[in-house]
Order: structure tokens, then C-alpha cells, then sequence
């Protein structure tokens, strides 16, 4: 069942590995991946049971993958010292005006 | 000595600071004390104290880091379970994660590019509020730093799992669906884990908004950047 699974999403990454390839796109093909699984999932050419034990497992320990990039903060840290006040400024912006417009725009299209 | 550098040993220590992260985080359940950011902090700490090299850790790291491939499609199969509440609610979540994409980028990248930031630091920056995988992806396409992106994305789930809750009951967002898909929107996985708190309905709007604005943000983030670079100074 698992073999089958990682088959499965194995498969639908290097699909979306070569339509993202193919057509030049600037989205990564991981992404596109993902796209054609819901999509595939949704018209039933792929049964979700079918999926689902790679996919619990990848999801749930997602955290634990990006763990060895995020190391690599210490080839940054100059950058980070040089740069950290646009960079604070801007996420904490950034974040507090997404929170705001999505909550909202969806308050307000649910309301009418 | 060639066993610090093998790709067994880098591939142990990751698996041993996760694991006690881990460990710390369910025993205090402080937000601060996320298992992520514990296990990179430690990890680095480590490599500085013992002088090995980042590309030496890197070469067992990648093996471990290959994975987020895969999670990323596997994310597929949340988004389908809750293909339900998107029919349902169509319109309304569709306009909600569009103008979350697009404002999500253009405030983060703008004001960073206004004041000054350098090009790799403003692109690194865009992609913040999608799921750390995703973002690395969308960072690397569009000349950002990966490991630089990460850490902002850590940072910004932190800030809105903290911030969050309160910003949007001060600013009226009470409904469920609303506050969830905010919550989501912003802050990805950490953001959502809060939202749940909140409520089912709450939580399952997070984890909608987290595919499709990880989605949505993939594919408008490389047109915007290049009407950000605009005023990047030094590109």
C-alpha cells in the first residue's frame, strides 16, 4: 500500500516536474504536481485511498524536511545583519495587512 | 575526520535535533519554542561550535530536504477532502485567496524594496505567508535565497499565530470561515494549528487557505516580481 502510494506521488512530481520543464513555467513544479493530483483525485482517475498512506505521512512530517535548508541561514548571517530592519518591517507589515484584507473580503462575500 | 562529514552522520544529528525539539515543544507547548525553528537554531549552533562545514552538513541534509517535493504534491489530498467546502463557498474563498496572494506579495516585497532592501532580500521576502516548502520553491524561481526565505516564513507563522486572533477581533472578523482562512492565508501551518484552537471550522478553513494560497501565490508571485524590482535600488 505504501509502495503503491509513494508510486503515485512520485509520479505526480515528476509530471509536474516536466509540464513546469516543458513549458518554461516560472511555478515550480512540485506545485503543478500537487494541482494535477487534486485534480486527478476530484474526476476520480486516482482513487484517494490509493494515495493516502504516502500522503499522511509526508504531510504530517512536512516540519522535518525543511529543517537541513534552514541551516543554511548560516551562510546568511552578514546579509541578515545588514539587512534586518526591511526585512523585520516588512514581514510584520506584510503579515498584519494579510490577516486584515483576507478576514475581511471573506466576511464581507459570505455576509451578502 | 571523514565520519563528522558523512552523509549518515548529518542525516543522525537532523533526525536527534528534531526529535529533542520535538520533545521541548510538547512539553512546555509554548508557540515560541517551535520545533523548527528549535531544531535549525540548534543545528547551527552546533556547526559553528564544532567548525564543520555547512556544504559538508548539506550533502546528507539534501537527502532529508528532498522530501519536501513530494510533500508539497501530497498536499493534493487535504485540498481534495475539503473540495466540499470549496463548492460551496466558491466565489467567496476564491476572491478572498486571490486578493491574499496578491496583497500577501506586493506588501512584503513593496515595503521591503521601499526601504532599501537588496533584490535577493526583497524576492526572498514575497513568497513569506505560503507553507515553507512552497515558498522555497517560488524564492528559488524568482532569484530569492531559499534558507532566507524559510526562516521569514517561520517568523511570519510565529508573529500571525501570536498577533492573529487578537488583529482580527479588533478588526470585526468574527465569522469562523473568515477568521480560519485569514489565520491560513497569513501564516500557513502555524497560523492554522492556532485557528484550530478556535474551532473545527476555523481550522479546516486554515488548512484550505494554506493550498490554495500556496497555489495561488506560485502562480502571480513571478509577474508581480517584476513590477517590484522596479524599485528595488541595488538588484
Amino acid at each position: 500500500m505504501l509502495i503503491q502510494s509513494l508510486c503515485l506521488i512520485f509520479g505526480f512530481l515528476a509530471l509536474g516536474d516536466l509540464v513546469s520543464f516543458v513549458f518554461g513555467l516560472p511555478i515550480p513544479g512540485n506545485v503543478i504536481g500537487m494541482m494535477l493530483l487534486t485534480v486527478s483525485l476530484c474526476r476520480g482517475w486516482v482513487d484517494v485511498k490509493s494515495v493516502k498512506p504516502a500522503a499522511d505521512l509526508l504531510v504530517q512530517n512536512m516540519a522535518f524536511f525543511f529543517v537541513p535548508p534552514g541551516v543554511g541561514l548560516l551562510l546568511y548571517l552578514d546579509l541578515l545583519a545588514r539587512e534586518w530592519f526591511p526585512l523585520v518591517v516588512a514581514y510584520v507589515v506584510s503579515t498584519v495587512v494579510v490577516l486584515v484584507v483576507v478576514g475581511w473580503v471573506m466576511q464581507k462575500m459570505e455576509r451578502s | 575526520m571523514a565520519f563528522f562529514t558523512s552523509k549518515a552522520f548529518s542525516v543522525f544529528i537532523t533526525f536527534l535535533a528534531f526529535y529533542g525539539a520535538q520533545r521541548l515543544y510538547l512539553r512546555f507547548k509554548y508557540f515560541w519554542l517551535n520545533p523548527v525553528l528549535l531544531a535549525i537554531l540548534g543545528l547551527m549552533a552546533f556547526l559553528r561550535l564544532t567548525g564543520l562545514r555547512y556544504e559538508d552538513y548539506f550533502q546528507g541534509g539534501q537527502i532529508i530536504s528532498f522530501f519536501l517535493g513530494p510533500a508539497v504534491v501530497a498536499l493534493g489530498v487535504p485540498l481534495y477532502l475539503q473540495m466540499e467546502e470549496i463548492r460551496k463557498r466558491g466565489r467567496a474563498i476564491g476572491v478572498s485567496i486571490g486578493v491574499a496572494a496578491v496583497v500577501g506579495v506586493l506588501s512584503a516585497a513593496g515595503t521591503a524594496a521601499l526601504l532599501g532592501a537588496s533584490g535577493p532580500v526583497v524576492a526572498s521576502l514575497a513568497p513569506k505567508s505560503v507553507t515553507t516548502p512552497i515558498a522555497m520553491g517560488i524564492a528559488e524561481k524568482i532569484g530569492g535565497i531559499p534558507p532566507l526565505t524559510a526562516a521569514i516564513v517561520i517568523a511570519t507563522g510565529i508573529l500571525g499565530a501570536v498577533i492573529g486572533p487578537g488583529v482580527l477581533r479588533l478588526c470585526g472578523v468574527r465569522q469562523p470561515v473568515a477568521f480560519g482562512l485569514a489565520m491560513g492565508a497569513a501564516s500557513h501551518g502555524i497560523g492554522t494549528a492556532r485557528a484550530v484552537e478556535e474551532g473545527e471550522a476555523q481550522g479546516a478553513a486554515g488548512g484550505l487557505a494554506i493550498c490554495l494560497n500556496g497555489i495561488a501565490t506560485a502562480v502571480v508571485t513571478p509577474l508581480l516580481m517584476k513590477l517590484v524590482m522596479l524599485w528595488v535600488r541595488h538588484p
